[in-house]
């Protein structure tokens, strides 16, 4: 009897197995990555997935993002600068249509930023839109944007996920029926599971390769490279597991992009919580770390040392990693100088990603190694919200910065990490009133050095981005200068 | 019979409001504040007042906990803070992954330990019953979500019979929809058919051993024909429990199988709801599955009356 359902189960299993999928043709694609979007407005939310699946795929702004992390046009063709740097003339393309067929237009524009700096806005950057005072509509594809002080990051901050172009007439059903200008529509999203989307016939720009788009959530590591080999998605953008990486480079079915982001790692330390508030303190903890045996240990060898807080590969970038070299015997002497021989303890709280919680036993064993003790916590994200970000109660935690140019969060004394220097802060004001590029370079280069001469954190890697991919697909983003993953130039190759 | 279940109803009735306490107040006591999650670390204080206001949080937990109760009575499980939907249409969505899967579970748990179990029991102290002992044995102590990755190696990424996950909704057709169930409901399957078949093999080695059976060999009845008429149905009492206990389980632990093949199900909704601070589904989802839960018991206490007519006199 039991042999005989055996054979029955079989037979199950055979008759199953034969019903299999039909391969897709070559104009769609299958998109994974590890976090669901929790709803679908790009303006009303810091959850990076959205734009993960949306940014320039369906939304778009007066000014994007290009690959290398550069500014370019979006809806808006061209801008006129005052000579005060203070009013903003955007010419916006005409003949664009947003999804629904109504057309994109001044008011349009005009209705997209009061919208964000609204009294009653849920804009996670609000902070973007704070130095507008007025949008005006000249005709219907002028605006004009008065801002209260020159703003060099102006455009720069009108290309971000947050600050796209949404329609009134849509506005109400936007969470889970986003309408965009972009070379892709929405068309299905199954909960917990995946987005649909579908090209857009009417797009004013160059048409996209690819007919329709899957996005799918997968968010456990295992079943992620599972995925992958098992060829049931084509494209895992940010895969999870880099230890399961060089399998990838190897097989020849596949391609490993490693690319970089903005996200800043960084050992964040409370500088107004004794003994950290000590500047020796904090130098001396800095040369405890050694920073590749951290990204060799927690990201598998994923990741550039920073010395500061910027992204390596912009071009102002300063490498100030020599200011904070691996150095336990230096640490030993600054402790005992701050008249701590003796050691200390602290506590190292730690949000989930692997790089927090795995580095942070290696930074755990290092910080030991000099005499520093740390208490460490795991917490989830939104403990982690409370407690660290919002409560300050810590002395050291782990974080990645995946905000784009965020040097400017030194300048906030109430900020998490406390760091109350007037120096920093008038130079950033000086920074946001200057539109002129080199000298805006040679303030963003002095703003990196005062911050790692202040060791305000312990700067530890700059977090790499790493796509796997079928190896027949063209056209991925390799670095992520903000969180997307535009697929209007992506395409299959024959 | 009636007054039988009417005392169980009001057990189901009371249990259900307890449930209902406990479990809005363990979430609202965990820390973290749905809208400063949702709004990250850029957010502005005003940003994150506006948005709580817009969420119902500024209400006191009084009026918020009866506000719940009160909608949930009419069906009505309030809107999910993340989503923005209502919480009843994601779970109707999701349900109709968890419910089957489950189901499939089950059917292949039951279809593996009966034949198992009973013929474990005929075989009793020989090599057949120490197979199958064995056997299961090794059904429960293997972790399930490792078994279900080895599932995967296998029959996805080696053999290609499967996909390695994920979901393929009933309207593409039962056939597809069944198979992305099977791997799953097979890992989910195999501890419970391991459990199942021990208690089937010594509830029915137990009711061998009663008088009436031998008085019913006595008679001239076979082996075979005296366990298919007389000891089965006494054994079932035991084995309807556990898997009344069982079918529980499998609705509400399926979110580790689920996070393994990716299924867009409960598990995976609580899962993803509890790191997003969505309390508001956490609170629903977990309320239904206790109804489930203690609704399912209830139907297994009236059915053991109906399979002995004994206990409808004794309670």
């Amino acid at each position: 009897m039991f042999q005989s359902k055996k054979i029955i189960a079989a037979g199950a299993f055979a008759l199953f197995a034969g019903a299999g999928l039909s391969l897709s043709a070559q104009s769609d694609i299958t998109v994974a990555m590890q976090l669901e979007p929790p709803h679908l407005d790009p303006t009303s939310a810091a959850a990076g997935a959205i734009d993960s699946v949306l940014y320039s795929n369906v939304f778009e702004g007066l000014t994007r993002f290009a690959s290398d992390g550069s500014i370019i046009a979006g809806l808006a063709e061209s801008w006129d600068i005052s000579s005060d740097g203070t009013v903003y003339t955007f010419k916006l393309r005409s003949g664009v249509n947003f999804h629904d067929g109504s057309s994109m237009d001044a008011n349009d524009v005009k209705f997209s930023l009061d919208r964000a700096r609204a009294e009653d806005s849920t804009n996670a950057q609000k902070a973007l839109f704070s130095g507008i005072t007025d949008v005006a509509v000249v005709d219907n594809t002028t605006v004009k944007v008065s801002l209260d002080k020159p703003n060099g990051s102006f455009l720069f901050n009108m290309a971000w996920g947050d600050a796209v172009i949404v329609a009134p007439e849509s506005i109400e059903g936007i969470k889970n029926n986003p309408v965009g200008t972009g070379a892709f529509t929405f068309k299905n999203w199954v909960q917990g599971d995946r987005i649909e989307l579908s090209r857009n016939p009417n797009y004013w720009g160059a048409k996209p390769a690819l007919e329709n788009v899957t996005f799918k959530f997968i968010s456990d590591p295992t079943a992620a490279f599972a995925a992958v080999m098992a060829q049931d998605v084509d494209v895992f953008t940010g895969f999870p597991a880099p230890e399961n990486l060089p399998q990838f480079e190897a097989d020849p079915r596949f391609q490993v992009l490693e690319g970089s982001t903005e996200g800043e790692t960084i050992l964040s330390t409370n500088n107004k919580m004794p003994p950290l508030d000590n500047v020796k303190v904090r130098k001396a903890i800095a040369h405890a770390i050694d920073r590749q045996a951290i990204i060799d240990g927690a990201m598998f060898g994923y990741g550039t040392p920073i010395g500061t807080h910027f992204a390596p590969h912009n071009p102002d970038y300063v490498d100030l990693t020599g200011n904070s070299n691996y150095d336990p015997e230096l640490s030993k002497k600054l402790l005992a100088e701050a008249g701590l021989s003796g050691g200390f303890t602290t506590t190292l709280k730690l949000p989930p990603p692997s790089y927090a919680r795995r580095g942070g036993e290696i930074i755990a064993s290092q910080l030991r190694a000099v005499g520093i003790e740390t208490e460490i916590s795991n917490l989830e994200w939104a403990q982690w919200l409370e407690q660290v970000f919002r409560g300050k109660d810590y002395g050291l935690t782990i974080v990645s910065h995946t905000e784009p140019m965020d040097i400017g969060i030194y300048a906030r004394p109430d900020y998490y990490f406390q760091y109350d220097n007037p120096e920093f802060q008038s130079l950033m004001t000086e920074l946001n009133g200057t539109t002129d590029p080199a000298k805006r370079s040679s303030m963003l280069k002095k703003a990196q050095r005062i911050i790692s001469d202040d060791y305000v954190n312990g700067y530890l890697f700059e977090l790499a981005f790493t796509t796997v991919a079928n190896a027949k697909v063209r056209g991925l983003w390799k670095n992520a200068p903000t969180q997307a993953t535009d697929l209007t130039g992506v395409s299959w190759a024959d | 019979m009636l007054g039988y279940i009417l005392k169980r109803a009001i057990s189901l009735i009371v249990s259900l409001c307890l449930a209902s306490i406990i479990i809005f107040s363990v979430v609202e006591i965990a820390p973290g504040d749905p809208a400063s999650f949702m709004l990250g670390i850029n957010a502005q204080e005003d940003t994150i007042a506006a948005l709580r206001a817009e969420l119902g949080l500024d209400q006191d937990k009084l009026s918020r906990y009866f506000s719940w109760v009160s909608g949930m009575v009419k069906g009505d499980f309030g809107t999910s803070y993340t989503y923005r939907s209502p919480v009843s249409d994601m779970i109707k969505e999701r349900i109709w992954v968890s419910l089957p899967l489950a189901l499939y579970a089950l059917l292949i748990s039951t279809f593996i330990a009966f034949p198992a179990g009973i013929y474990a029991a005929t075989q009793r102290g020989k090599a057949g019953d120490a197979a199958v002992m064995g056997a299961t044995q090794f059904g429960i102590a293997i972790p399930n979500f490792w078994f279900a990755m080895i599932l995967v190696v296998i029959f996805a990424l080696k053999l290609r019979w499967f996909s390695a996950g994920g979901f393929v909704e009933w309207e593409n057709g039962i056939l597809l929809s069944l198979k992305s169930l099977t791997l799953p409901a097979i890992a989910l399957a195999l501890p419970q058919a391991s459990i199942l078949s021990r208690v089937m093999r010594s509830a029915l080695i137990e009711t061998l051993s009663e008088d009436y059976i031998r008085t019913a060999r006595a008679k001239g009845f076979g082996k075979k024909a005296v366990i298919w008429r007389h000891a089965l149905r006494n054994a079932l009492i035991p084995v309807l429990t556990i898997i009344g206990l069982q079918f529980s389980f499998l609705m509400a632990g399926a979110i580790i199988i689920e996070q393994v093949f990716f299924l867009p199900g409960l598990g995976r909704l609580v899962f993803q709801a509890i790191t997003q601070r969505d309390l508001i589904v956490v609170e629903s989802v977990v309320m239904l599955l206790v109804f489930a839960v203690i609704t399912v018991n209830f139907i297994v206490d009236v059915a053991y009356a109906v399979v002995d007519p004994r206990l409808r006199r004794r309670v």
